[in-house]
């Protein structure tokens, strides 16, 4: 069971959620959860566990063999993200560009453009009673987020049983990162707060998800602020609402703390138990 | 002396684009000739990455002597424009080509 957490907008309360909901699931099932925001990953600072292992994680982009290069060009005409280009007698390379797709390696005629490891950050995976966290930081400088998701992905898949929940911490935004981090889930639960600026990028997200193709709710957070605009527009769109986080001045305070917020609200609570009956029942169809 | 701007127009009086990579043309005045020809670069548009350094290495093909942009190019496309050796003035990104050019003829432009 895979569910993704995003939300379009930042600052929603996606992590809030993913920590909160993660720590209250793994009170009674096996929950890995996977702080997918490589590039501010922040998840960590709730959930507090045992370093049970850590890696370095590499891209792979290509190096120019001068003496091999025949210059035929072929390579600056394939990559998309002009990630090499030829100037003269030169072929120039720009690591940061390149998406590791290994086109310019592959069609190289004469071997000129081996690809070669770069590393891009680092995984590390906590372990606390039921709960297992993994997060993966990009290294300062790095441009790219995907192929560091993509790789975590892989780790998660390679490290954790079928019947594991697995909550993804998506990156904000609706571009390459958070389709990489959303495109493998079963379910994407789309966190919003009530205002009209939170309407506006739900609906982007809302489209993007639609795109591809995916199982999904809404959970709004600080409910009780702003307007009803994001309940209409769920209603309209037939957009199920799996719960309504109170707005909480203490929810703030303990989020300062870098404190779990939902053993000391039983308000928020209740609606951790209303998303958790609501996965539970789609992993039961899934395996029916 | 080839001298090259980065355009959103094809004429003297055309504005100036303050953006290097991303730039609609590329004019090149040609000093000895007296000769003002452009490069369409609007092709740019529909590429989501790398269009510095692929307007960079435009520019090589070009091989003026002097660049005259606005904000400047960014690191990846400066790595290119080194390579070149041609001097590039910036911070004309808000006038037309010709109050650029004056601009650089009285020293009025910073050099990158």
């Amino acid at each position: 069971m895979k569910i993704a957490i995003a939300s379009g907008k930042g600052g929603t309360g996606k992590t809030t959620l993913s920590t909160n909901l993660a720590a209250y699931l793994a009170e009674h099932e096996e929950v890995v959860l996977v702080d997918l925001d490589v590039e501010e990953p922040n998840s960590g600072l709730f959930i507090k566990g045992d370093l049970v292992h850590t890696e370095e994680k590499f891209k792979m982009t290509p190096e120019w063999i001068e003496d091999k290069c025949s210059l035929c060009g072929i390579c600056q005409e394939v990559c998309n993200f002009h990630a090499l280009i030829q100037l003269g007698t030169q072929i120039m390379v720009f690591p940061e560009l390149c998406h590791g797709c290994y086109a310019c390696s592959e069609l190289c005629p004469t071997n000129a453009l081996p690809m070669t490891p770069k590393k891009m950050g680092n995984l590390k995976h906590f372990q606390i009673g039921n709960l297992s966290f993994v997060e993966s930081r990009l290294d300062i400088g790095e441009e790219q987020a995907v192929p560091l998701i993509s790789q975590t992905q892989k780790y998660i898949e390679k490290h954790f049983q079928k019947n594991t929940i697995k909550l993804f911490d998506s990156p904000p935004g609706t571009s390459c990162p958070v389709i990489e981090a959303t495109k493998d889930a079963n379910f994407v639960i789309l966190v919003t707060e009530p205002t009209p600026f939170g309407l506006h990028d739900l609906s982007l997200a809302v489209d993007t998800i639609r795109e591809l193709k995916k199982n999904f709710g809404v959970v709004i957070n600080r409910f009780g602020i702003g307007n009803n605009d994001v309940i209409d527009y769920c209603k309209k769109e037939k957009i199920p609402i799996l719960a309504k986080i109170p707005n909480s001045r203490k929810a703030a305070e303990l989020y300062s703390h870098g404190a779990l917020i939902y053993n000391e609200i039983p308000e928020i609570k209740q609606q951790l138990e209303n998303i958790k009956n609501y996965i539970l029942k789609l992993g039961e169809r899934g395996r029916r | 002396m080839k001298i090259a701007f980065t355009a959103k127009g094809t004429k003297w009086d055309s504005m100036m684009d303050p953006r290097f990579g991303r730039t609609k043309f590329i004019l090149i005045y040609d000093e000895e000739k007296d000769e003002l020809t452009t490069f369409d670069n609007r092709s740019i548009e529909g590429e989501a990455h790398g269009a510095g350094p692929k307007t960079a290495q435009k520019l090589f093909e070009l091989n003026p002597d002097i660049l005259i942009t606005g904000n400047g190019p960014g690191g990846n496309a400066a790595t290119v424009l080194e390579k070149t050796g041609m001097e590039i003035y910036i911070g004309a990104g808000e006038t037309t080509i010709k109050e650029a050019f004056q601009a650089y003829k009285k020293d009025g432009l910073k050099k990158f």
